[in-house]
């Protein structure tokens, strides 16, 4: 006599128990890693809490200390001034650069090797090269401005320079995605547009505007909020090479919820400072979650 | 369009033909354009400058670096600076290998690596499988909240998560870098859109055929989704061994800390040639990914990107 094949609601638990059996390490990771953290962020800035004595409950008192601490007006206007200089360098420079890539038949492959390298080394490796390079004496930028028989510059020590030159690091590790998933972007154009656009007498520029930009609009847009999304946290940069200096001019938002929980020891302020941000940055990052679900 | 494309095919003269820039697809420019003796002269204009550029702006740093390291204190310091080192000599690196112990950080790092390589994997894959294809109850809310990790940036919840690892009691422990590294939505987003695409008949034939779901996984989902496992795992590896201020955080140990958190935190009483040597040292093993995995690696850019 065969056994009774289970019951529909039966074999329906049983797959669903099969299934939690898999999924049950990745909640575990989530929920201690992802979920609850995101939930204790809000809660640790809303506590005067030394993990020593125990929390107490203050409202929105971090909020009123950090806003009312000088720094932070600096901090936004300087991780403000990062992003918009970030961009200005590190959008269309890649685009730029692809474009002219996709144009070349020679050396492609030693090109993109060569624009994806730095990308490649640990940030604290390019942050301290490019430290030693910045170096005002021996430093490698101005002993080229002295073979050019420039005046050197400052660099890291001058309030007008400091900002530019973490600019210049950070665009300098990171151009290469960019350049890359440009370069895959205008690879999918199909050539009739361009052939089409070239019969009614459209030049080079032209074509650009009116085939290339239309045709990578989507991945443009992604990219664009993706790197605000990421040079809006700035930290390693200011970090490692000034430590907010000189003169609060490279505090940035980040590296002033780092300094409030570890160098003043007031998590609740750090955690406002890190809701401030959090709220600024959901924002973008909502729009690009948009965005890229539309695109696939 | 019918008269361009025949005229191109049209056989060029010999002379012509020999100096011909290849063209297999159209561009922005045309091929025509680009065979006009002007259009060759800017090409090969524009293809030195870029070759030139390039390596300038992004092998210079590089092979500054590597040479420094081979340079004596007093030359590395002389105005002007020496192109070729004058006595090269390895010193630096082996003063830099004893005095940052490399060899200790090098392994440490290389164990959280590969700890969160196999943990990111196995957590994963196991989840991405069971949402996509076994399709549990709240199964969509489950994939929903996953997903929603991706909106929140990593910055923001660096210090509550440091203070769960404090409670946890996991500081200097590896596992304060493999546990959360498999909390990646972002993968589970990508292997999950891989299994969708897997045709459900080849898994209900299986089923019919007895395998269990651990079974289906490993026999036949798995060997279809190697591209996919490739780019997870080379993402993993890259990233913890990049990682800068996570572990700055929660492996505040010299014994335990990674190679990039003791070089900073050495940085300043080093003498600059034996730094510059650390930095080489600690930028090979990336180095040597990139160039086993590039192709790997370039696939999963555009994965990443363009459809994520």
């Amino acid at each position: 006599m065969g056994r009774r094949p289970p019951s529909r609601r039966g074999r329906e638990a049983r797959r669903n128990l099969t299934a939690y059996g898999f999924l049950c390490a990745a909640l575990i990771c989530f929920g201690v890693f992802s979920w609850y953290p995101m939930v204790r962020e809000v809660l640790l800035s809303l506590q005067e809490n030394n993990f020593v004595d125990a929390p107490r409950w203050v409202g929105l008192d971090n909020f009123a200390t950090v806003i009312e601490d000088p720094a932070f007006a600096q901090a936004w206007i300087n991780t403000a001034a990062f992003t918009g200089l970030a961009l200005l360098i590190g959008y269309v420079i890649p685009f730029c650069a692809a474009i002219v890539l996709n144009e070349l038949r020679h050396a492609k492959a030693y090109l993109r090797f060569v624009v994806y390298l730095p990308v490649m080394l640990p940030p604290a490796v390019s942050v301290l090269l490019f430290k030693w390079f910045y170096d005002p004496g021996a430093g490698l930028f101005n002993q080229i401005l002295g073979f050019f028989q420039l005046p050197g510059l400052a660099w890291l020590d001058s309030t007008d320079t400091a900002l530019v030159s973490l600019v210049i690091v950070s665009t300098w590790m990171n151009l290469g995605s960019g350049t890359l998933i440009y370069l895959a972007a205008l690879q999918t154009i199909p050539s009739e547009l361009y052939e089409a656009a070239e019969l009614d007498g459209a030049g080079l520029f032209k074509r650009i505007r009116h085939v290339t930009i239309p045709q990578t609009r989507l991945i443009l847009l992604v990219m664009l909020l993706l790197q605000i999304i990421a040079t809006m946290q700035v930290f390693i940069e200011p970090f490692m090479l000034t430590g907010g200096g000189p003169e609060n001019a490279t505090v940035t938002v980040a590296y002033l919820m780092y300094q409030y929980a570890f160098n003043f020891g007031n998590f609740g302020g750090g955690s406002a400072m890190g809701l401030m941000l959090m709220v600024v940055l959901i924002v973008f990052s909502a729009v690009y979650l948009r965005v890229s679900r539309e695109n696939t | 369009m019918i008269a361009t494309a025949v005229r191109h095919r049209r056989p060029r003269p010999r002379v012509f033909a020999r100096r011909r820039i290849e063209t297999r697809f159209r561009t922005l420019v045309s091929p025509h354009q680009l065979n006009t003796r002007k259009g060759r002269t800017i090409y090969w204009i524009v293809l030195v400058g870029m070759v030139v550029g390039f390596t300038a702006i992004f092998m210079f740093p590089l092979y500054w670096m590597v040479t420094g390291a081979l340079k004596a204190p007093e030359e590395l310091d002389q105005i002007p600076p020496t192109f070729f080192p004058r006595s090269p000599s390895f010193d630096a690196y082996i003063e830099a290998w004893n005095l940052l112990d490399l060899g200790l950080l090098l392994k440490n790092t290389a164990i959280y690596a590969v700890g969160a390589w196999l943990f990111t994997l196995a957590v994963d894959v196991s989840a991405a499988f069971a949402l996509s294809k076994l399709r549990p109850m709240f199964g969509k809310l489950i994939t929903g909240m996953m997903l929603a990790t991706l909106m929140i940036p990593p910055m923001v919840l660096m210090l509550p998560l440091f203070v769960t690892i404090v409670d946890l009691d996991l500081l200097n422990s590896p596992w304060a870098i493999w546990l959360p590294a498999a909390a990646n939505g972002f993968n589970i987003f990508l292997l999950k859109r891989f299994f969708d695409a897997i045709p459900r008949e080849l898994i209900e034939a299986a089923e019919m055929d007895g395998a269990s779901p651990a079974r289906i996984l490993w026999s036949i989902v798995l060997p279809v989704s190697r591209p996919i496992l490739g780019v997870v795992s080379i993402f993993t590896v890259v990233a913890v061994w990049k990682d800068f201020l996570y572990p700055l955080l929660v492996l505040p140990d010299t014994d335990s800390m990674t190679v990039s958190v003791a070089i900073n935190s050495l940085s300043q009483t080093m003498p600059t040639n034996a730094l510059t040597a650390a930095l080489v040292i600690a930028s090979i093993p990336t180095i040597v990914i990139f160039l086993f995995f590039q192709r790997h690696i370039m696939a999963g850019l555009t994965a990443g990107s363009l459809k994520g």
